[in-house]
């Protein structure tokens, strides 16, 4: 009986991330959209329903209703497969990030995350190497010189951020003693950690950015010099998975920076969820802020960027921190 | 002296590639995006704000009249010769007064380009593009223009020129040598040297 209302619990859980991402993400597009236009002195979408509200049911629907076009040398399995993976992956590292407390529900007590592995922080990692492959691959099998170009970029960038992002991790969970993501934020109930790892927090975001292909980072895509990178030769709602993917990992960004460094769940007054989601909310505005900002980065600064700049401060940063904990012991 | 060797102290490199002057830019381009965000948008709505387009703007192509009302085209095939795109056709005649005009004249606006070369090549300013460039339809065959629906009332942008009053050409208005700066023609025979 328990068995099944555990199942029948976590089904639930899943269902509403699910939905509450899926919604977030196209609700995301039109906020990126709207400021992005703010920051270039436009309007942004302002036709569909009231301050274009309705804009990211419009593009739904052109998406899904667009001819999926699969080119006629490409790896056709490949091809059709890798969208998936990038939306798939973006989707499956919320599964580990708690949104609160622990509630009781009629006696059950219900954590607040569909799963508090111990060793969430490699979860996420795992997951965010795997969607790498949805880029490589995904160019790779366009069989296109733009797409191929995209994607091995993607692939090379993606790499080395990938230790980046790792090595600025090291500090936190020195910190907090866990690879949990619920223990990593139950530690942080007194002081987030932006504040005794600033250094980590600005590796660790600029690391992130570049791991989900944002400006000044996308190179994959570099609308200018490849047409579109990876992704040119995708139309439909495969193209959408993409571009899906791209935005609900700007929202696990948010959710990862808020569990690392920010504190998680945790805020005064407010619910829970509602700080979580008041903390991803400002990283998103951030990105949107930083897009509408910065120029792309040419290949080699972004090479030097990641393997001369950020791997190094991350690895004397480690050195530091554990100096401080052996000191403070 | 003085001014001479203030002039001739090392200027500063002009890229100086610091830490200081990168933070500088950074804070300084934040801040320009982050003003922006407070302004107006500077977007005009189209289908609710029209603005006033140049005269010159190329659109709509048209043929106008004379100052006195008659149609301007003498179907010289000059516009349709010099179409890249071979939009322009007609048929020219000659009326009874020795004037030339187009028996039919058509514009397939489904291949204009709005070059502007007709226009340009027309020797009597009949043909003119206008601003006008709201002229989308759903049926590509209604794009086809045919001569009623071309020719307009007024001079256009050259609002004096009168091709048959410089021409020279021998109408029932006017004979050779009665012509607008026209001399009588010479009698060749009695020209020898």
């Amino acid at each position: 009986m328990d068995y099944i209302i555990g199942l029948i619990v976590l089904f639930i859980k899943i269902a509403v991330m699910l939905g509450a991402l899926l919604l977030a993400a196209s609700y995301l597009v039109w906020l990126e959209r709207k400021l992005l236009g703010r920051l270039q002195i436009r309007l942004g979408p302002n036709r569909a329903g009231i301050f274009g509200l309705l804009q990211p049911i419009a593009d739904a629907v052109k998406l899904l209703t667009k001819e999926d076009i699969v080119p006629s040398d490409a790896d056709a399995t490949i091809f059709k497969l890798a969208p998936a993976v990038v939306a798939v992956t973006a989707l499956m590292m919320f599964a580990v990030v708690p949104i609160g407390p622990d509630i009781t529900v009629f006696g059950h007590t219900v954590p607040l995350v569909i799963a508090d592995l111990n060793v969430g922080l490699l979860y996420v990692f795992a997951l965010s190497s795997v969607g790498v492959y949805g880029v490589a691959l995904g160019g790779w099998a366009s069989n296109s010189k733009f797409a191929l170009l995209g994607g091995i970029r993607g692939a090379a960038q993606m790499i080395s951020y990938e230790l980046s992002i790792g090595l600025s991790l090291v500090p936190v969970v020195m910190l907090s003693g866990s690879f949990s993501l619920t223990e990593i934020v139950d530690a942080q109930a007194g002081l987030p950690y932006i504040l005794i790892q600033p250094v980590s927090f600005a590796i660790f975001v600029i690391s992130a950015m570049a791991e989900s292909k944002r400006i000044p980072f996308d190179l994959p895509e570099a609308e200018n010099e490849l047409g579109a990178g990876f992704h040119t030769e995708y139309s439909g709602m495969r193209f959408g998975l993409f571009f899906l993917g791209e935005y609900v990992h700007v929202q696990v960004l948010g959710a990862l920076i808020a569990v690392f460094f920010l504190g998680g769940w945790h805020g005064p007054i407010l619910p829970p969820v509602v700080w979580l989601l008041i903390k991803i909310f400002l990283v998103a505005v951030l990105m949107i802020w930083i897009r509408g900002t910065l120029p792309r980065l040419r290949y080699d600064q972004l090479m030097a960027l990641g393997w001369k700049v950020l791997i190094p401060a991350s690895l004397i940063n480690i050195v530091l921190t554990g100096a401080f904990i052996l000191m403070a012991a | 002296m003085q001014d001479g060797n203030k002039t001739n102290k090392p200027i500063a490199p002009p890229e100086d590639n610091s830490g200081w002057t990168a933070l500088k830019a950074l804070v300084d381009g934040f801040s320009t995006t982050l003003r922006h965000l407070g302004r107006k948008p500077i977007t005009e709505q189209y289908p609710e704000f029209k603005r006033t387009l140049p005269e010159r703007s190329r659109a709509r192509i048209v043929l106008t009249r004379d100052p006195d009302g008659r149609e301007r085209c003498v179907a010289c095939y000059l516009c349709s010769a010099v179409c890249p795109v071979s939009c322009i056709s007609m048929q020219s005649v000659e009326a009874a007064d020795g004037r030339r005009f187009a028996r039919w004249f058509r514009i397939n606006f489904g291949r204009c380009i709005y070059c502007g070369l007709c226009a340009e090549a027309c020797p009597t300013s009949a043909i003119q593009l206008t601003p006008d460039f709201e002229n989308v339809q759903r049926d590509i065959l209604t794009l086809v223009f045919e001569k009623e629906d071309l020719l307009v009332d007024h001079c256009g942008k050259d609002p004096d020129y009168d091709f048959y009053a410089h021409a020279g050409v021998k109408t029932d208005d006017a004979d050779k040598g009665q012509h607008a700066k026209e001399t009588l023609p010479v009698n060749v025979r009695s020209n020898m040297p």
